[in-house]
């Protein structure tokens, strides 16, 4: 890791919403330049600790910084340094496309910034609905307008809250495009998601949060290394299998056979054992692990 | 409204813009139907009042009730304008947009505040203008009808932005407006001199700050007034500093808008 300012620096950050500790202790930092995925299920603090970084939630205790700004103290210059592209897909009815961009970049104190609104709309597809009232916009485009919102003011700092949600696989596709596309110009780029196959397709590192606490952070390939689970599916031609193999081959309802394994050995003794039995396969997938299963291990762990 | 390009030199002035673009895109509901229905207003207590009461002397009905009804638009078009626009946006959810970029509280408090002004004294020169077919054109004090018009915009444009802040759904804006403004301006001596009240009422009507406001007013354009104009803007005054801290305050705070 390299010694510069994080992009993001939480420090011990807690907030109690009533009787729900929504952060209880979260230390992360992230450096310029990362794609990191921020995890975990409904409910465990990623969109409260978003809000913190946003300035939309004040925190209990602790420090939050954005490429060394302060959140509270340092408001202007962190709220500068940062895009955040919220999870709901708010607009403001009165206004149409171009407009909005326009004003957004006016509340940045940007003047003349046509070139790079137009450069945003270019890139999101939103050039030919720039004349348009944003409430006739279809959804995805609505998502569109919001990540165009979120970079008007160019920041360093881009932080996406579920960005994906109910989007169509095209507007996904074009989406990461773009903000891959970002990222390696320079952007830091903060993810949560519900999708964790966008997390592993993308982020270098991932931290998982469980109930306002980070349960664990690291590197996508290391996380995908703490599980060996690997799964083969097989198609047989009879019906029964090996009684020694009955208790781990689980029956698919498609009629296939389905065996998880963590040593290549143990397939090769149940390849070996069907051969025995006269047992012919008749097709063979293997699975690596996924960051599903890594994900699903250390909810359940903890 | 023009290319915003040059206009957008800071957040302040950007979300100044949008406030004033956001009525003006809708000014057949923000400027058009008040002037309509205190143009209303005029038509039927003038035709119905006219012959029968005359409040001051020298002066006729119809003289005497239009800087009322002009004040009562103003104040209520300039609560309108900031508190519409702040549940709206709450409800809609698009006030992250406001609370995302680097603006500061004051920021927010002037945009708002300048933006209800605005629409405040639009809706007032339309009335006025509408009604002049009616009374003829006069203005006694134009300088203290300056200063009424902008003291009763600010101090209700800051009620609106508390009254939008506070509220968290329509229902609480409309009773809101509905048991607190509303009262407070038909009960201010828009149609009449508290005067004409029994005593009791007329002490309550003192302690009513919009009763010194379109006192006031009035006195700019007929020259004689209920009380003194200078313990009118001493009362307006005051009650705008005290507004205004007040919202400073909860916008400091974050209250009901940073969680």
């Amino acid at each position: 890791m390299s010694q510069a300012t994080p992009a993001i620096r939480v420090g011990e950050l807690r907030k109690r919403f009533r009787s729900t500790q929504a952060l209880d202790g979260v230390s992360l930092d992230i450096q310029p330049g990362e794609f990191f995925g921020l995890l975990g299920p409904n409910g465990a603090g990623k969109t409260t600790l978003i809000s913190i970084l946003a300035g939309l939630t004040r925190a209990d205790s602790g420090q939050a910084a954005i490429m060394g700004h302060d959140v509270v103290r340092d408001y202007r210059q962190a709220r500068r340094a940062l895009g955040v592209v919220p999870q709901e897909l708010v607009y403001d009815p009165f206004f149409n496309v171009r407009e909005t961009l326009r004003i957004q970049s006016g509340y940045f104190g940007l003047r003349d910034n046509d070139g790079w609104i137009d450069e945003i709309m270019h890139h999101l597809d939103l050039t030919p609905h720039a004349d348009k009232n944003t409430q006739n916009l279809s959804g995805g485009m609505k998502r569109r307008l919001l990540v165009a919102q979120a970079l008007v003011h160019k920041p360093p700092v881009i932080v996406l809250d579920e960005p994906t949600a109910g989007v169509d696989v095209d507007l996904r596709r074009s989406l990461w495009e773009f903000i891959s596309s970002l990222n390696r110009e320079g952007h830091t780029i903060l993810l949560t998601t519900h999708y964790l196959e966008e997390a592993e397709a993308l982020c270098g590192r991932i931290a998982m949060l469980k109930s306002g606490r980070i349960v664990a952070c690291d590197t996508t390939r290391n996380l995908l290394q703490l599980t060996n689970e690997h799964c083969a599916q097989l198609r047989l031609d009879k019906e029964t299998v090996p009684t020694a193999w009955q208790a781990r081959l689980q029956r698919d309802t498609d009629g296939c056979w389905r065996v998880n394994f963590s040593e290549y050995a143990e397939l090769e003794a149940l390849l070996a054992d069907l051969r025995g039995a006269g047992t012919r396969v008749l097709e063979m997938h293997l699975q690596e692990p996924d960051l599903e299963d890594v994900f699903t291990d250390i909810m359940k762990r903890t | 409204m023009g290319r915003p390009g040059a206009f957008l030199v800071s957040g302040l002035s950007a979300l100044f813009y949008k406030e004033l673009l956001r009525f003006w895109k809708v000014a057949v509901q923000t400027v058009v139907a008040p002037v309509v229905t205190a143009l209303l207003y005029l038509l039927i207590f003038s035709h119905v009042l006219e012959a029968h009461v005359q409040v001051y002397p020298g002066v006729s009905y119809t003289s005497f009730l239009v800087p009322g009804l002009v004040m009562m638009s103003i104040l209520q078009n300039a609560f309108s304008n900031s508190s519409s626009s702040l549940i709206q946006s709450k409800m809609q959810g698009n006030i992250v947009f406001v609370l995302l970029p680097p603006l500061s509280y004051l920021e927010f408090f002037l945009a708002y505040l300048g933006a209800a002004i605005v629409r405040g004294l639009i809706v007032g020169l339309g009335v006025w203008a509408v009604t002049l077919w009616y009374a003829p054109f006069h203005i006694a004090h134009p300088l203290w009808l300056l200063a009424y018009a902008l003291l009763a915009c600010a101090i209700m444009g800051a009620v609106g932005i508390v009254a939008g802040i506070w509220a968290e759904k329509y229902d609480q804006l409309a009773a809101f407006q509905n048991f607190l403004i509303l009262p407070l301006t038909f009960l201010s001596g828009v149609f009449y001199s508290i005067h004409s009240l029994p005593p009791f009422w007329q002490a309550v009507s003192r302690v009513n700050p919009v009763f010194y406001l379109i006192d006031g007013f009035r006195y700019a354009f007929v020259g004689q007034s209920d009380t003194d104009p200078w313990l009118g803007l001493l009362v307006a005054g005051a009650c705008f500093v005290a507004i205004s801290a007040l919202t400073l305050v909860l916008l400091r705070s974050g209250y009901k808008l940073r969680h």
